[in-house]
């Protein structure tokens, strides 16, 4: 009935729609994958995350709370991801003796560098906090963490002015180069109530799968963020410089790094 | 749609125009970001190609959809789907498909509906916040002008007559009968009903889960992310959500088809839509 009114114009329009569609499906189907590997693409996709960064950070006040479950809402046991057992043989001496020769180091732009046995981070005042962990991966899991806040040690070591990034070096080798994991968090994180340095989960002493003897909990970001089996930390006022330069290891390899999202 | 000028119309071969030009960009930008959203978050999906219903992954439920990859008693790989417990073959499509190499790979949705194609979490990443950016600009853009054109009071809203026509649109709409001549000018209840839907109903409801389900904006309210469940109900809630935006589709795509696919498709790309004389019509 239509087709009758068809004139020769409007035949050749609908070649040209028809090309186009089949021309956009298929660029669609493998131009895509050809997309995410050039580099002038993946800039423009790396804009959304300032995008991102920038709007939370407007959006959420400073001391904005994740927020905290009861013990109702434990899960029964806490998964491990990643790292369950750092193949390094320092990180097992020092499990070996249950952790008794650990000494954490806070160097960098501070004022009062200080080394810090697990007895003296037990000893500073503590949070216990019941909290979701949510991984990049999508699943969620709720754990009871206990810590001394990262700001207690801020306030001991005094972060000087130029100090923009606290960045956490851990035992655990991520390949066979021995490419460690690490990872960073800018001062509004670190000075945050709920940012920990965990060393208890569930009431037990942090098990080793899950980031023994000290892992950060925190809590407005991705678990990846959440560095296990904390050896080092360092304040920096640039990430460039540190390994891969993107500052974490999950970040070398093509994550964000703000992880709020 | 902006009203009717009977000797403009003929003067441009008894067309008019249909659909004003920021509706046609809108339109097209909402489909290449759904698209783009569609596939990046079933690549995102496959990093745990599960769901669940509570505050956590892990609450003692087991999970209310899962696929995955085992060996059968003869050793065959095969892929399983579960939902509510009840368990599938689908093996070549969910849990079990050609990996990039073309052999069978444990994956949750197969490589030809995900984007990137092989399992790349962090750039299905960066493709989904990206075009997600586009969807919530381009439907704040919508929301403006729909507003402040009356385009929403003129042409969505479903009038009085609409409501009383609902029995006989759904009778025109299962026997594939479509409005002609001047009625054609105008949506059909249905058509109006499943806009206002889509707009403001699932494409909200699907950004919103999309918030609820990032743990710096879960922080903006205390435990809003209750409301729905908690984060993995919400994770549910938008799968269901894309998924219903895909059938949404479907049925579109089949409407424009069966009620003059050329003179639709030009409506939304040129602006022009033909409406055919009565005489036509009838024959």
């Amino acid at each position: 009935m239509k087709s009758a009114h068809m004139n020769s114009r409007e035949s050749s329009r609908r070649h040209f729609l028809q090309r186009a569609l089949a021309a956009g499906g298929a660029l669609l189907l493998s131009g895509c994958d050809q997309l995410s590997r050039s580099s002038w693409f993946t800039r423009m996709l790396d804009s959304a995350e300032k995008l991102t960064f920038g709007a939370q950070r407007l959006l959420l006040p400073r001391k904005a709370m994740a927020q905290e479950f009861t013990a109702a809402d434990l899960s029964p046991d806490f998964r491990s991801n990643g790292t369950s057992n750092p193949v390094n043989p320092l990180y097992q001496a020092l499990a070996a003796n249950r952790f008794a020769d650990y000494r954490l180091q806070i160097g960098g732009l501070v004022a009062q560098p200080r080394t810090y046995s697990l007895d003296d981070l037990k000893a500073l005042p503590s949070r216990t906090q019941i909290t979701r962990h949510d991984c990049v991966e999508g699943w969620s899991a709720i754990g009871k963490w206990k810590g001394v806040p990262l700001s207690r040690v801020l306030e001991q070591v005094q972060p000087q002015p130029s100090a923009r990034y606290v960045v956490f070096y851990c035992a655990d080798p991520m390949d066979d180069l021995g490419t460690r994991y690490y990872e960073s968090i800018d001062m509004e994180d670190a000075w945050h109530v709920q940012t920990l340095l965990a060393y208890e989960l569930n009431d037990q002493p942090l098990p080793i799968k899950n980031g023994a003897p000290i892992r950060m909990r925190v809590e407005r970001q991705l678990g990846y963020k959440m560095a296990k089996y904390v050896m080092q930390i360092e304040l920096v006022e640039r990430l460039d410089h540190i390994a891969g330069g993107k500052g974490g290891y999950w970040e070398d390899q093509g994550y964000e790094w703000y992880a709020g999202i | 749609m902006p009203p009717y000028d009977a000797a403009a119309a003929r003067a441009q071969g008894g067309g008019y125009r249909r659909h004003t030009w920021p509706v046609r960009l809108m339109h097209w930008i909402n489909v290449l970001a759904f698209i783009v959203l569609l596939m990046s978050g079933l690549q995102i999906f496959n990093a745990h190609p599960a769901l669940y219903w509570g505050k956590s992954s892990y609450n003692g439920r087991p999970p209310i959809l899962q696929m995955d990859a085992h060996m059968d008693t003869r050793g065959n790989p095969v892929g399983v789907t579960r939902i509510f417990g009840h368990e599938f073959n689908t093996t070549g499509v969910l849990g079990l498909s050609a990996g990039m190499d073309g052999q069978p790979t444990e994956r949750g949705f197969p490589a030809w509906i995900t984007l990137p194609s092989q399992q790349w979490l962090a750039m299905a990443r960066r493709w989904h916040f990206f075009f997600a950016w586009v969807l919530v600009i381009n439907g704040f853009a919508y929301f403006t002008y729909t507003l402040a054109s009356r385009h929403l009071s003129r042409d969505l809203m479903p009038t009085l007559a609409d409501w009383r026509s609902i029995g006989q649109s759904i009778k025109d709409h299962l026997r594939l009968r479509h409005a002609q001549g001047e009625a054609a000018r105008r949506y059909n209840v249905l058509q109006k009903l499943a806009y206002l839907g889509v707009i403001f109903g699932l494409f909200p409801l699907l950004i919103l889960m999309g918030w609820a389900m990032s743990p710096g904006l879960d922080a903006l309210f205390p435990a809003w992310v209750d409301v729905v469940g908690g984060r993995q109900s919400a994770r549910t809630i938008h799968f269901i959500v894309a998924w219903t935006l895909v059938a949404f589709v479907f049925i579109h795509v089949f409407e424009v088809i069966v009620s003059g696919f050329w003179n639709n498709l030009r409506s939304m790309i040129s602006g022009r839509y033909r409406i055919a004389d009565e005489k036509c019509a009838h024959e």
